[in-house]
């Protein structure tokens, strides 16, 4: 299974992660939904599907804790018969990232997968560039900028 | 089952000297269904491997043929891990000094087991 990053401070953490967690799939992401890195995805329309979803997600979630009057949710799970899912935000020197998680259920747990995000979150808080948050993506840039992303996640 | 006998089902592994907490934890998902821990046992972290052990375990000793497993102790340097698995797929947990009567607590892990189902 491939592990790749397009910010490189993001690999280290998030190979850890895999290896502890036994993730099937991981993507990080910013909150518009930018991949930053990924594990055990092969094909790039797969990374563009669950990154807008999962950013999707976030964002409903998000309004729902603002309606309630909350502050966010501070992960989301979601479980099938084999597979689960997992959806959480972690705080970094480069702003918010999602993290989205698939997990098989023969392999790992969600208390695992919790677990280990903890982990995860401290890692990447403290791996993360201080120098500020990344330019935001403009919607005429939008799709170069997708592409190099993809590229670099994949390799091409 | 309702949380005060859960909480019940616990006291009676508490109880015993050495043991430092005890745990329902469910095994399929590795989380905390109720504890009783000494401050600084990190209930989570001990629900989420309990529960990745079980998993794993439970397939070693079906591919050794010897059924499911009855009782496990895990024992260390400053302490063990003793636990027992339910019926229900709660997994009884309790975490204890080096210097224990493992008898004592695998009997109460039993009965505690036995009232959770």
């Amino acid at each position: 299974m491939s592990t790749r990053a397009v910010e490189s401070w993001t690999l280290a953490p998030l190979k850890q992660f895999v290896a502890e967690a036994g993730a099937r799939l991981v993507l990080l992401m910013t909150p518009a939904g930018q991949v930053m890195a990924q594990h055990g995805f092969s094909r790039a329309v797969d990374v563009m599907s669950a990154a807008a979803l999962g950013a999707a997600i976030m964002a409903s979630t998000a309004e729902i804790a603002k309606q309630l009057e909350q502050p966010p949710f501070a992960g989301l799970t979601h479980q099938g018969q084999a597979h689960g899912i997992f959806l959480g935000a972690v705080a970094t020197g480069r702003g918010k990232i999602i993290v989205l998680v698939v997990y098989e259920l023969e392999h790992s747990s969600v208390g695992l997968v919790q677990l280990f995000f903890e982990q995860l979150a401290t890692e990447l808080a403290a791996a993360s560039p201080k120098e500020g948050v990344p330019k935001q993506v403009l919607a005429a840039d939008f799709e170069r900028e997708l592409s190099d992303s993809l590229n670099t996640l994949f390799g091409r | 089952m309702t949380a005060a006998a859960f909480e019940r089902a616990l006291d009676m592994v508490t109880r015993v000297r050495g043991v430092r907490g005890a745990m329902l934890v469910s095994a399929a998902d590795g989380l905390v269904v109720a504890e009783h821990l000494m401050e600084g046992i990190k209930g989570p972290a001990v629900a989420a491997l309990a529960g990745s052990l079980s998993n794993r375990l439970g397939r070693a000793m079906e591919a050794a043929g010897v059924g499911a497993s009855v009782f496990w102790h895990l024992q260390g340097t400053q302490g063990a891990l003793l636990v027992v698995p339910a019926a229900s797929g709660i997994l009884v947990v309790a975490v204890t000094e080096a210097e224990v009567n493992i008898g004592l607590v695998r009997l109460e892990l039993l009965r505690a087991a036995g009232a959770v189902g």
